[in-house]
């Protein structure tokens, strides 16, 4: 019995660790390649260990683009999307788990839905909103399309763990005289802190990542770093390297970010798991 | 009081001409991430010094992303971008449709060097409406010491047969040297271009003189077949995925005998830094088949002035800057003659020093005149480009068209497939777009 337990385990964790070596496999191999020359980043079969370690694309890239600016873009749009998107999803998600009608459902569904359109759909009209509200190449303008991109998913997401919290608790609070927001402020956010703190994590990377409409609804003064990835995609001449360096560093500050913040995103996933 | 306001009021209007005078005007420029333009990027302070009043902003994107940003830009009149980078296929289109400024140099640009080829591509009822910073055509580029080393000879322009013999002598799998590189990534300007022009030297064309796609005909079977079968024997593995940076790659690393690609990779595969067999490399032009028309594609990045933009002055100062005789000096003594934009200026082609310095150039001359994007097929022909066919639908057709070829390269499907496939997805594009 004990051997089968040892075995068991044994097998868990292989297949853990070979899942997660798999997942991380393309981050590992964007940084290597990062170090590499131009020519050892193309050499066929590729090279693990044997090449001339260089930190010449670095440099590169710190010389020919403003990092700090395209940095400072994301971090403002990530968290402002996020924030604003709390600021509305919060509510929503309360009315939705505590005062239900018969038309929630519907209403989460509707919601999703919008998620299933290819955002290339609109793009047309909602660009030529932006141009008429003077909305192209603002880091405001950007911030609500975000916003609006990762709405569904937060609400969602907090409606999820709402649903979890027993009804007696905000009873009780409102016994005790609670207004609404302080049954919000006090009861709800303080006992489903974990779960709000991984959709806000999951909001704020998904917005880092979200290329199509930064790419298309900036030019220079809001592009955030997915721009300046794509700038260094050349269609005639080498440039898996720099561009390895121009990723790495994209993704450098939201994998930082991440890497501190793990615990909260691991116990917001697992909110409501064992009651 | 009285005056006292005037006096407030005369002092604002100064303060306001004051700042306005102050005000730097800014230039946004839509441009790819090739080598001559990231240089041209690090030698904007002499443009400064001249137009002190000048902002530049760089926007660089993936050549197909910055396609798909400009055109919905200038079709929507959105003013993002006041000097554009394009190619040839969109200024005839984009002209046509008033989407472009007409560009009016004056005497000392000299726009009757820039080479007629390349001129052509670019202008439309007499006016240019881009001036180009690079141009380029296609040639052979191939390993001098492997064709020397099977006692063989490299014509100065030769038959794809003497092409596929030479491939066949010097290709060693084994030894990890193929004897022919060749693209194979499906996409318009991909294998869509390649394929095209060894279509042209097959005698094929896209449509004939009523719009109607030749993919039937003989001309295009024995081309895709004579393709394929090159490939299949004496390719490298994977070359369906193979685009210029890939066969670049497996070039410079020494693994093909022969590349046929853009004349501007000369630069790339002389370069010690960059190529392994940098000195072993020789040129010849595209090869011909039942003809030499067609067999070398032209193509231009151009700088062009989008209708929507409100600085269209400082763009045009921009514009006589970058593209002049004096820029291409002015790259020459920061960066060496070798590294000047190549394919736009007579010029440059008389001039012993670059002569000198770069041994592809006659080569890339010969080949860039010896393209006609006009009547550049055996069979006459209605559309306008070598490589492709300049009109709103060929971006998408070309694309599905390349895909099958693609397919047919890698098996998938046979090559009578493919090109059924392909007449069957151009007829109902033409179609739809009211061609016939």
């Amino acid at each position: 019995m004990a051997n089968k337990k040892n075995y068991q385990k044994t097998l868990f964790t292989c297949t853990g660790w070979f899942v997660s070596l798999l997942l991380f496999f393309p981050i590992f191999w964007m940084i290597h390649t990062s170090f590499k020359t131009e020519l050892d980043a193309f050499s066929m079969p590729p090279r693990f260990f044997f090449f001339d370690a260089t930190l010449e694309n670095y440099g590169i890239v710190q010389e020919r683009s403003n990092y700090f600016h395209f940095a400072l873009n994301s971090v403002i749009l990530s968290f402002g999307s996020t924030l604003l998107g709390l600021l509305i999803a919060i509510p929503a998600a309360w009315a939705m788990a505590f005062r239900p009608s018969k038309r929630t459902r519907g209403t989460l569904m509707w919601i999703l839905s919008t998620k299933m359109m290819p955002p290339v759909g609109v793009l047309v009209p909602l660009y030529l909103i932006f141009r008429d509200f003077k909305l192209l190449d603002t880091r405001i303008g950007l911030t609500i399309i975000l916003m609006l991109i990762n709405l569904p998913i937060i609400v969602w997401m907090l409606y999820t763990y709402f649903k979890e919290v027993p009804h007696p608790l905000l009873e009780a609070a409102r016994l005790d005289g609670a207004n609404l927001w302080q049954e919000i402020r006090h009861v709800l956010v303080p006992i489903t802190f974990g779960g709000i703190a991984s959709t806000f994590l999951l909001s704020v990377i998904f917005a880092w990542n979200e290329a199509f409409w930064t790419l298309n609804l900036t030019a220079s003064d809001a592009a955030p770093l997915t721009a300046f990835i794509a700038s260094y995609s050349s269609p005639e001449g080498l440039f898996w390297a720099k561009l390895s360096a121009a990723s790495t560093m994209a993704v450098a500050p939201i994998l930082i970010f991440g890497w501190f913040s793990q615990r909260q995103l691991v116990q917001g996933m697992t909110f409501g798991a064992v009651k | 009081m009285k005056k006292i306001i005037a006096n407030l009021t005369t002092l604002a209007t100064a303060m306001v001409f004051a700042f306005a005078a102050l005000a730097q005007t800014k230039l946004t420029i839509g441009t790819v991430n090739n080598s001559d333009m990231v240089r041209m990027q690090g030698l904007v302070d002499d443009f400064k010094s001249k137009n002190p009043g000048i902002e530049l902003v760089w926007v660089t994107l993936e050549e197909n992303v910055l396609r798909q940003r400009v055109t919905m830009d200038i079709a929507t009149k959105g003013g993002q971008f006041d000097v554009m980078t394009i190619g040839t296929y969109e200024v005839p289109i984009w002209s046509k449709k008033g989407w472009l400024v007409p560009l009016a140099f004056d005497a000392a640009y000299d726009v009757d060097d820039i080479l007629p080829a390349i001129r052509s591509g670019l202008t439309l009822d007499g006016k240019l409406y881009a001036a180009p910073f690079y141009g380029e055509s296609s040639m052979i580029m191939y390993r001098k010491d492997l064709v020397a080393g099977v006692n063989m000879k490299m014509p100065q322009q030769p038959t794809w047969g003497q092409v596929y013999e030479i491939a066949k002598a010097i290709h060693e799998q084994d030894n990890g040297t193929y004897g022919i590189c060749l693209r194979g990534k499906a996409g318009w300007g991909e294998n869509g271009a390649f394929i095209t022009t060894l279509s042209n030297a097959f005698g094929a064309r896209w449509f004939d003189e009523k719009w109607k796609p030749q993919f039937n005909q003989p001309e295009w079977r024995h081309a895709l077949s004579f393709y394929v079968d090159l490939m299949n024997k004496y390719g490298p593995p994977g070359a369906s995925s193979n685009g210029f940076n890939e066969n670049l790659a497996l070039f410079n690393s020494g693994k093909c005998g022969m590349w046929i690609d853009a004349t501007v990779a000369a630069s790339f595969v002389t370069n010690p830094k960059e190529s392994k067999v940098h000195d072993k490399v020789d040129f010849a032009q595209a090869p011909c088949a039942v003809t030499c028309r067609g067999s070398n594609w032209l193509w231009a990045w151009s700088l062009a002035i989008p209708a929507g933009s409100q600085q269209s002055d400082a763009a045009m100062k921009f514009i006589s800057w970058a593209t002049s005789k004096a820029y291409l000096e002015l790259v020459a003594s920061k960066e060496g003659w070798a590294n000047v934009p190549p394919g736009t200026r007579t010029s440059l082609y008389k001039n012993p020093q670059y002569l000198n310095a770069a041994p592809f150039a006659q080569m890339t001359l010969n080949s860039i005149n010896s393209a006609d994007p006009v009547t550049g097929t055996l069979k006459p022909k209605p559309y306008v480009g070598v490589q492709f066919a300049a009109i709103p639908e060929f971006q998408g057709l070309g694309t599905s068209v390349g895909q099958q070829f693609s397919a047919a390269l890698t098996g998938k499907v046979t090559v009578q497939q493919a090109l059924e496939n392909a007449q069957r997805i151009a007829d109902r594009v033409m179609r739809k777009g009211g061609y016939y």
